[in-house]
């Protein structure tokens, strides 16, 4: 189990976030769905994105505070293309 | 030995044009997410390969080590490691997945 902020705190150490939403979807606190925005994804493919969070988040995915976790990324042009 | 486990995955994903290693089988996956991946699979109509990793712990690990990507299910296509779950699901809303399954099966 895992809060929301912990999360968002986690991430922010790890990599430059311009949104974090966490939404936990059975409301166990171990299974998240995370939508991400990062400048750092700019320019990489859904693999490289994910990969750099699973370095972010290894501790929580490891020790199964985490169970499972369900990942949107983003770079902020990627981000803004979906808002238009 | 690990290597062996390496090596068989090497097989079976260069030898299938779509494989798929998963918890549980195609018709009784061991949970929602993995449900929703093998649905959106199934929905193009390729056929595709899977794998068990419940019944084999080497390959279970392996599969991880293989691909360095820390979890399960995991989709290979054309040989290429294509993600998990979100990958695909977010591929299948892009319009992307059918290009690269129609590539793959066209080759």
């Amino acid at each position: 189990m895992i809060s929301p902020d912990e999360i968002k705190s986690t991430l922010a150490k790890g990599l430059p976030v311009s949104l974090v939403e966490t939404q936990d979807l059975t409301g166990g606190g171990d299974h998240w769905q995370v939508i991400i925005v990062s400048p750092a994804f700019e320019g990489k493919g859904l693999v490289e994105q994910h990969r750099m969070v699973n370095e972010v988040l290894k501790e929580p995915l490891a020790d199964q505070r985490i169970h499972a976790l369900s990942l949107k990324t983003y770079s902020p042009t990627q981000w803004d293309k979906l808002g238009s | 030995m690990a290597d062996e486990v390496l090596s068989q995955i090497d097989e079976k994903v260069k030898n299938n044009k779509v494989m798929l290693y998963m918890k549980g089988t195609p018709d009784f996956p061991q949970c929602g997410f993995l449900a929703h991946t093998v649905e959106i699979l199934k929905s193009y109509g390729f056929p595709f390969a899977t794998d068990d990793v419940l019944a084999n712990a080497a390959v279970r690990d392996g599969i991880k080590r293989y691909s360095n990507w820390p979890t399960i299910p995991q989709i290979y296509i054309d040989g290429k490691f294509v993600g998990g779950c979100d990958i695909l699901h977010e591929l299948h809303e892009r319009g992307e997945l059918e290009p690269m399954l129609k590539a793959a099966f066209e080759k």
